[in-house]
């Protein structure tokens, strides 16, 4: 099964159109994609608005490959189940977003080859034969990096200390005049 | 306090929750579906919103505001975007500490919400270290 996400906001039917134009080509019948608020209806692929997040989960495990917007949220719900996902970004110039944010994500994490990168609908067909021939990856964590998670936990820490003794500065005045 | 948008906004933000395992965490999201994912945590649902529906924005900051009243946060913590740009602001009136990660998607320059809000969170981070500046943000790690 191949798994088809424009995300949870904007619909995507430039990238709808282009895997409905290659299960066509390809006679590939496992097709699902969620489309949003899409107005191009594939033919030759299932598709649904919106997803549940139980419901995204079950498909992202069962699915093969995933192919979707260069969002955040889809790349790494692939990653974190180590599938091989194929994005293509979103054009602020298609206003299918409000800036090109997604044409750098895509890149870096190309770059990187944690992600297959499609940058526009020609090459589209030719990423998704190739990674039809990849087998799972190793999974990455579902939590933030170690980094990250010391650097919020220092500042609340730093920060737990800070707390009682403003808060006892604040309250002292006014128990005074009470007292 | 934890808050923001769909898609890869909660994504990022599930992946931090792990640092408030001292805290009692509760959420503040767009999607009704996604309260499947955060069981045991009080789940509070506000309409998203961007600066070209100012209604829905003035509607988000009620709620918002209603919502920081009952629950007096000793933190709140936003990976984005409107929602918690609201969040961060109204945190800070209600004397919370606050906390913005700007979302790992802006490699090249920061969000717009980020910009405009990250200068009043007491802990202002973005995920690459070539955007971190002397005066903030800083960069501390990244959700992946």
């Amino acid at each position: 099964m191949i798994f088809v996400t424009v995300g949870s906001q904007e619909p995507f039917d430039r990238l709808i159109r282009a895997v409905d134009e290659w299960a066509a080509a390809s006679a590939r019948a496992d097709v699902f994609a969620q489309i949003a608020s899409g107005t191009y209806r594939p033919e030759h692929v299932k598709f649904t608005g919106f997803l549940d997040p139980p419901e995204f989960q079950r498909l992202i495990r069962d699915a093969k490959i995933i192919v979707a917007h260069a969002g955040m949220g889809s790349i790494i719900a692939a990653l974190e189940l180590g599938k091989p996902i194929v994005v293509m970004p979103r054009l602020a110039r298609f206003r299918e977003t409000r800036n090109d944010h997604q044409v750098a994500a895509a890149k870096h994490f190309g770059a990187q080859g944690r992600i297959i990168v499609a940058d526009d609908e020609q090459q589209l067909p030719a990423k998704l034969d190739y990674a039809l021939t990849l087998n799972e990856r190793d999974r990455i964590d579902t939590q933030a990096s170690p980094e990250l998670l010391a650097t919020i936990r220092a500042f609340l820490d730093d920060d737990s200390q800070k707390l009682p003794s403003s808060t006892s500065v604040n309250q002292l005045p006014a128990n005074t005049v009470e007292g | 306090m934890a808050v923001s948008s769909s898609g890869g906004h909660w994504t990022q933000l599930l992946r931090v929750i792990p640092a408030f395992s001292s805290f009692e965490v509760v959420f503040v999201t767009v999607l009704p579906s996604y309260s499947s994912q955060v069981p045991n945590n009080r789940f509070y649902l506000v309409n998203d919103a961007n600066r070209w529906n100012k209604l829905r924005l003035v509607t988000l900051a009620f709620k918002l505001a209603w919502i920081m009243g009952k629950e007096r946060p000793a933190v709140v913590v936003s990976t984005g975007a409107a929602p918690g740009y609201f969040a961060l602001l109204l945190g800070r009136l209600f004397g919370a500490k606050t906390i913005w990660i700007d979302s790992v998607t802006n490699i090249e320059r920061l969000s717009m919400s980020g910009s405009l809000v990250g200068r009043y969170a007491d802990l202002w981070l973005t995920q690459w270290p070539h955007l971190a500046k002397p005066a903030g943000p800083r960069y501390g790690g990244a959700v992946l």
